[in-house]
């Protein structure tokens, strides 16, 4: 398998998360900068607010989609700096599956306990 | 008594016979220095004058063959671009280059180096038979040619191999030097080898382990970048994986030259006979007309 899919697929999960960081500053910290572009959110950290947006089904996604791009990125990494010293085929295949099934663990936890919290 | 503009410098040499079974250690020999003196000429007045057991590798001492690569004080350098008074330094340590075995003394195995400049088939690729039965000389534009030509001044020397953190401990990494050479084929617009190289490069031990260090291309003593080179190969690969690349048909070859006849020079003498023979059979005859 070309090892530029799963490169090409690491950096789009970068993108995605850059996006979603700059969109989580803007909304949550740099609310008074987006005021002066004429946008108010109003109180966006007031308890009623947060405890709104914790039952927002697009808020729910959106951490969904985080935490699948955030551990396809960190894993990744992760396995290009153990195959950096993995000289051997048959530990790089081990290595992979390992990592693989790590994150498909992680994100299957990871999302049930995003959606019980949300719905819970 | 030491001429005015000579100075004395220690040289630190890293002596070990990889034969004899010996440890390491380090020899320093006094050496009389001379403005304009290389530490290839240092090498060389240790093992002409004070000991020639000493090994070092080099041939046409002026930084075109890429035999003397060695750390210099600290540094991955060609031992014959090196002035020794340009070091600030009282003592030179020198040091086979790292990330190679080595044989003795600062002659390292470049075995590595040329393994992986061989695997990525450095060498025009054609589909047609133009390179094995040659017809004429390919088309290539100043910027075709400028598109690889600084990737091309690589002198094999394997600094850049040296200086990489990746290859200190990826030993199946292609390395810079392979990774540049590659690009340099790709990029050439005589080539067509990118599906022939893609399965070496885009592999786990591939382009893909470069972090772009840079350390590389701090090295090169020719100037080669082949951190650039590796990061626009990155880029080939992916176009290539997303089919985004430009597919472009490699250069042709050059157009039979015909040239017309100027009407103010007079018409050559009307061939021999036999002359007439013999361009009819080149099939000068038919060009001309
Ligand atoms: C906005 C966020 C992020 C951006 C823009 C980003 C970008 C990048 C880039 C460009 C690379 C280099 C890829 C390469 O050299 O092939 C990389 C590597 C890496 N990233 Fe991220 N990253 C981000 C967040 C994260 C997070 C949250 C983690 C951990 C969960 C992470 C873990 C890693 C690891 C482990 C590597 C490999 C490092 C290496 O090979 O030396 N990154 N990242
Ligand atoms: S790229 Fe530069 S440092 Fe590397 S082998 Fe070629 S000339 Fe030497
Ligand atoms: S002796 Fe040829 S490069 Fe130094």
């Amino acid at each position: 398998m070309r090892e530029s899919i799963w490169w090409t697929v690491s950096i789009a999960c970068a993108v995605v998360m850059v996006l979603l960081l700059s969109l989580h500053m803007g909304i949550m910290h740099l609310a008074g900068l987006l005021n002066v572009l004429g946008l108010n959110l109003g109180d966006v950290r007031a308890f009623s607010a947060v405890v709104a947006r914790g039952k927002n089904p697009v808020q729910m996604v959106v951490y969904v989609i985080f935490l699948a791009v955030a551990l396809y990125h960190g894993l990744y990494g992760l396995r290009g700096i153990l195959l950096e010293v993995t000289q051997n085929r048959r530990w790089e295949v081990t290595i992979t599956g390992l990592l693989f099934l790590a994150g498909i663990a992680a994100f299957v936890y990871g999302t049930y306990v995003t959606v019980k919290t949300f719905t819970g | 008594m030491l001429a005015e503009d000579q100075k004395k410098v220690v040289f630190r040499i890293f002596r070990f016979n990889s034969g004899d079974g010996g440890a390491p250690r380090f020899q320093e020999y006094t050496v009389p220095v001379q403005k304009g003196m290389t530490v290839l000429d240092g090498l060389v007045y240790i093992k002409e004058n004070l000991d020639g057991t000493i090994a070092y590798r080099s041939s046409c001492r002026m930084g075109i063959c890429g035999s003397c690569g060695m750390i210099i004080n600290g540094f991955p350098q060609l031992a014959c671009q090196t002035q020794i008074l340009h070091l600030e330094s009282q003592v030179v340590e020198v040091r086979p280059l790292s990330n190679y075995p080595v044989i003795k003394d600062v002659v390292p195995d470049l075995s590595s180096l040329m393994r992986n400049h061989t695997a990525v088939r450095p060498y025009i690729i054609r589909l047609d038979d133009e390179k094995e039965r040659p017809t004429r000389e390919y088309l290539q534009s100043p910027q075709e040619l400028e598109a690889y030509l600084q990737f091309a001044y690589c002198i094999k020397c394997g600094l850049c191999l040296a200086a990489c953190p990746t290859v200190a401990t990826d030993a199946s990494f292609l390395g810079p030097q392979a990774l540049a050479a590659a690009y340099r084929y790709i990029a050439d617009s005589r080539d067509s080898g990118m599906e022939a190289r893609a399965p070496i490069l885009d592999t786990p031990h591939g382009v893909w382990r470069c972090h772009f260090a840079g350390a590389c291309t701090e090295a090169c003593p020719k100037g080669v970048d082949p951190a650039l080179a590796i990061q626009l190969l990155k880029r080939a690969l992916v176009l290539r994986t997303l089919r985004l690349a430009r597919v472009q048909a490699p250069a042709p070859v050059a157009p039979p030259l015909a040239p017309a006849p100027r009407p103010d020079i007079p018409k050559a003498p009307e061939p021999t006979v036999a002359l007439v023979r013999e361009q009819k059979s080149e099939g000068v005859e038919e060009r001309r007309s």
